[in-house]
């Protein structure tokens, strides 16, 4: 039997007090794709960190084909043949394809090769059905394309190992079937790929084996993942039985939030054309579209940040007059953005500051112009306390906390003000399965007690178990709206290609 | 009014005054393009012109050989420009701050080795500057002969510098990894590029560049030096920069512009608009960099990674 492509033998690593990663194991043959799962925190990033060079290990030892290698920079990692696919891309978007492929390659006589360059991306093209417009600035590549070319990238340098953390992330539900026909593809020629994620439906249709790891070490081993169960996994990867939360059955009353023929005109993202919806008061409405195709827009228009050209909107009965965040507020709107970390709080500022800045300047907060440092101080002690936000206190900067306990933090500071509407964008994005069951339960919660909530998301299988209905986004326009009881994800994805509305026509 | 204006533009020595204005600020733009490229603004450049010019024409004062100056002159700008290197890239600290700083220093430098070395005379120290050099046949061009190709060496320096910056900015793996330490300093390290040697490469080429700038000031256009020897230049070439939109051949168009402004109020002070006081000419150069900036920067889309330090344990 050949040796493994690559092999990790006792991998241990600490920073300061804590074990990221201890005693780890691990192995990938050639044409093997091995998934590794775990929860936030688990020490995948650490351990694929050690593997790609950006971390010494503290003990252990990797072995390439056999051969002890060390490594100690991305350069080595490269020249050893493992590419990595990082989260965020690591790409410069003013800057062509080709120029982003050819950045650290070697040039031909002091010029860079652009012909060279051009012949291996036709080549890689081929062999995977990774295709590329050379020239095009990547600021013009749609987010799949993006990581198409971080995947071309690896292989331009003669990756024989990929890593790809998390990449169905940011990826539309179609994006992913191609991006899982790449791996197979290469996977079948022989390249070894380690395969990060925590959505386990997904280990199990693309993965040969996986390593599930739990606080920094090997938690279990499971080498048929297409025969597990997800709940199975789930309980290797949190140590405990996940139940996921059951939506009873509700009686919605009035509707709590109405648009009419909304369009707005400018709009970095696309623009709203002629959307109305409604929501009604214990009932959750998802909204599900590729990312892209207005959501933001909407959000922004519900939050009361961009004022729409045309059309109405109510709020709990009453018309809404004048958009701004404070008037919508004030009618019983709560908002959680999509983008915690920069639109959501203020990461360099105490975390209870960024609690109270929606609601800075009301009668709880201030008196007379001047802030009430102690009431603010006692308002984020009791939310820390009531949801269990992991921090030193409430003086803490808000950025040093993890994503979990921030959009815990988030969801704490609009629900202790009753909101009768709430808007959240992406509620889960980037947190693991405790995290998410948490925000989960909140959101059933508030639907219990009678607040309508919209959900604007790309996890359908998330939007399909909370909501009681689903509308899909298109183009800046409402696709179609179906009862969760007739939604299922095929039906959502194709509306969400806009195939959808020919089957309402019909 | 006019009629004397346009007299004076088609004459081969204004012609030759926009070329001579330009190639000072042609060095300093080009200069601070790359340092900017890499993600580094450097706010030294006023100070390591002038301290570049001093160190040159003391070299060439003391050892009687203009290239000796020169070449002073650049090692000056390579080692502030390492100094400014040395805080913003290796320490990470504010670009802003030390650059100033930079500015201060040398400056302060520059006057207090003037002073020790010339002391104080009566009349400034001179030395025969840099002599012009036609290049034969095309110096006898009509109207562009005598004003393009009758110039000092360091402007035909400075017009191939132009070229060749863009060649090594847009066609070689080195002028690619400066472009991309300046949009994504992560993807450079990722695909095993030192950014931080990269940033100091193309910080310390850009003192070279400002050096270049100072010694002809000092050695081809005074042949003296003064206090007032840089006067704002280097802040010019910081705004041309932006009017450049961080090209090689545009920044060096935006010199051109400005240096045809500025070459146009010289005239206009001479040539006996006399009622208006001459400040008022003096001022025109800027105003119009003033207001071509607000047109410009509208649409100028700088390095993404400019003024931000990069560590790599940093996520």
């Amino acid at each position: 039997m050949p040796p493994p492509l690559i092999e990790m033998r006792g991998i241990t690593k600490s920073f300061g007090a804590v074990r990221a990663n201890e005693a780890i194991d691990l192995q990938v043959a050639p044409g093997e794709i091995l998934g590794l799962l775990g929860e936030n925190g688990a020490g995948k990033t650490t351990l694929m960190n050690v593997l790609f060079g950006a971390y010494a290990p503290d003990a252990g030892e990797i072995l390439i084909e056999g051969r002890p290698v060390t490594i100690n920079s991305s350069a080595d990692a490269l020249a050893a043949g493992i590419g990595m696919v990082h989260q965020h891309f690591h790409l410069a978007p003013r800057l062509s394809v080709l120029e982003n492929l050819l950045i650290g390659i070697p040039g031909k006589s002091g010029r860079i090769d652009r012909a060279g360059g051009l012949a291996r991306l036709g080549e890689i093209g081929r062999q995977h059905g990774l295709t590329l417009d050379p020239d095009l600035p990547v600021a013009a590549l749609s987010v799949g394309e993006q990581q198409r070319l971080e995947i071309v990238k690896a292989l331009f340098r003669g990756a024989r190992l990929l890593i790809l953390d998390e990449p169905t992330a940011v990826l539309a539900p179609s994006e992913i079937d191609g991006l899982f026909a790449a791996l197979r593809s290469m996977a079948a020629q022989g390249l070894g790929i380690i395969f990060i994620s925590h959505k386990l439906n997904e280990v199990r249709a693309l993965t040969h084996r996986c390593v599930v790891l739990r606080h920094g070490r090997v938690a279990g081993r499971v080498d048929t993942p297409a025969n597990t169960t997800s709940s199975e996994m789930a309980r290797l990867m949190c140590g405990h039985e996940i139940v996921p939360p059951a939506r009873g059955p509700s009686t919605p009353g009035a509707a709590v939030l109405t648009i009419e023929s909304i369009s707005t005109s400018r709009h970095s993202g696309m623009a709203l054309r002629d959307v109305s919806l409604f929501v009604r008061a214990g009932e959750i409405l998802g909204i599900a579209g590729v990312s892209g195709n207005g959501q933001r827009a909407l959000a922004e228009v519900i939050s009361g940040v961009l004022a729409p050209d045309a059309g109405r909107m109510t709020i709990a009965g009453k018309a809404v007059s004048q958009f701004s965040p404070r008037a919508v507020q004030a009618l019983g709107l709560g908002r959680i953005p999509e983008d915690r970390m920069t639109t959501g709080l203020v990461t360099n500022l105490p975390l209870a500051d960024s609690m109270v800045l929606p609601r800075i300047g009301t009668a709880a907060f201030s008196n007379k112009g001047l802030l009430r440092p102690d009431a603010i101080r006692a308002f984020a002690e009791a939310q820390i306390k009531a949801y269990d936000i992991r921090c030193p206190g409430p003086m803490t900067r808000a950025g040093a906390l993890s994503g979990g306990n921030l959009q815990k933090a988030l969801l704490a500071r609009e629900l202790a003000f009753d909101p009768k509407v709430l808007i959240v964008s992406q509620p889960t994005r980037g947190l693991d399965i405790g995290a998410a069951r948490f925000i989960h339960e909140k959101f059933l919660d508030m639907r219990a007690k009678g607040c309508g909530i919209i959900v604007i998301g790309e996890d359908l299988e998330e939007l399909l178990m909370l909501c009681d209905r689903i509308a899909v986004m298109y183009e800046g326009r409402i696709a179609g709206t179906l009862d969760s009881a007739d939604a299922t994800i095929a039906r959502l994805g194709l509306m969400m290609t806009g195939a959808g509305q020919a089957e309402e026509a019909a | 009014m006019m009629s004397v204006v346009l007299e004076q533009i088609f004459q081969v020595g204004f012609l030759a005054a926009i070329i001579r204005i330009a190639t000072p600020l042609a060095f300093a733009t080009l200069g601070e393009m790359f340092s900017e490229r890499a993600g580094v603004l450097n706010l030294g450049i006023e100070g390591i012109m002038l301290l570049s010019a001093m160190t040159g024409f003391t070299a060439t004062s003391l050892s009687g050989s203009l290239w000796l100056g020169v070449l002073a002159a650049v090692l000056t700008g390579m080692l502030m420009g390492a100094l400014h290197a040395l805080f913003t890239v290796a320490l990470g600290l504010s670009q802003h701050v030390c650059g100033i700083g930079v500015t201060l220093f040398s400056s302060g430098l520059a006057y207090f080795l003037y002073r020790l070395i010339f002391g104080q005379q009566s009349v400034p120290p001179s030395i025969k500057g840099f002599a012009t050099l036609p290049i034969p046949v095309l110096s006898d061009i009509p109207v562009l002969g005598p004003a393009v190709f009758n110039q000092f060496a360091l402007v035909y320096m400075a017009m191939l510098a132009i070229p060749l910056a863009a060649f090594v900015l847009y066609r070689t793996p080195w002028g690619l990894s400066v472009r991309m330490v300046g949009e994504n300093p992560r993807a450079a390290d990722s695909a095993g590029v030192s950014v931080i040697a990269t940033r100091f490469q193309a910080v310390i080429l850009g003192g070279a560049l400002m050096g270049l700038a100072g010694a002809f000031l000092s050695m081809a256009q005074f042949n003296a030096f003064t206090f007032g020897v840089v006067s704002g230049r280097g802040w010019v070439a910081i705004a041309l920069v932006v009017f450049g939109r961080w090209d090689p051949w545009r920044s060096a168009g935006a010199a051109l512009l400005f240096a045809f402004v500025d070459a146009l109020q010289l005239r206009m002070q001479a040539s006996g608009l006399g009622h208006i006081p001459y400040e008022a000419f003096l001022m025109l150069p800027f105003i119009f960099t003033i207001v071509a900036m607000a047109f410009m920067s509208r649409n100028a889309v700088a390095p993404s990674a400019l003024l931000k330090p990069f560590r790599r344990e940093e996520r």
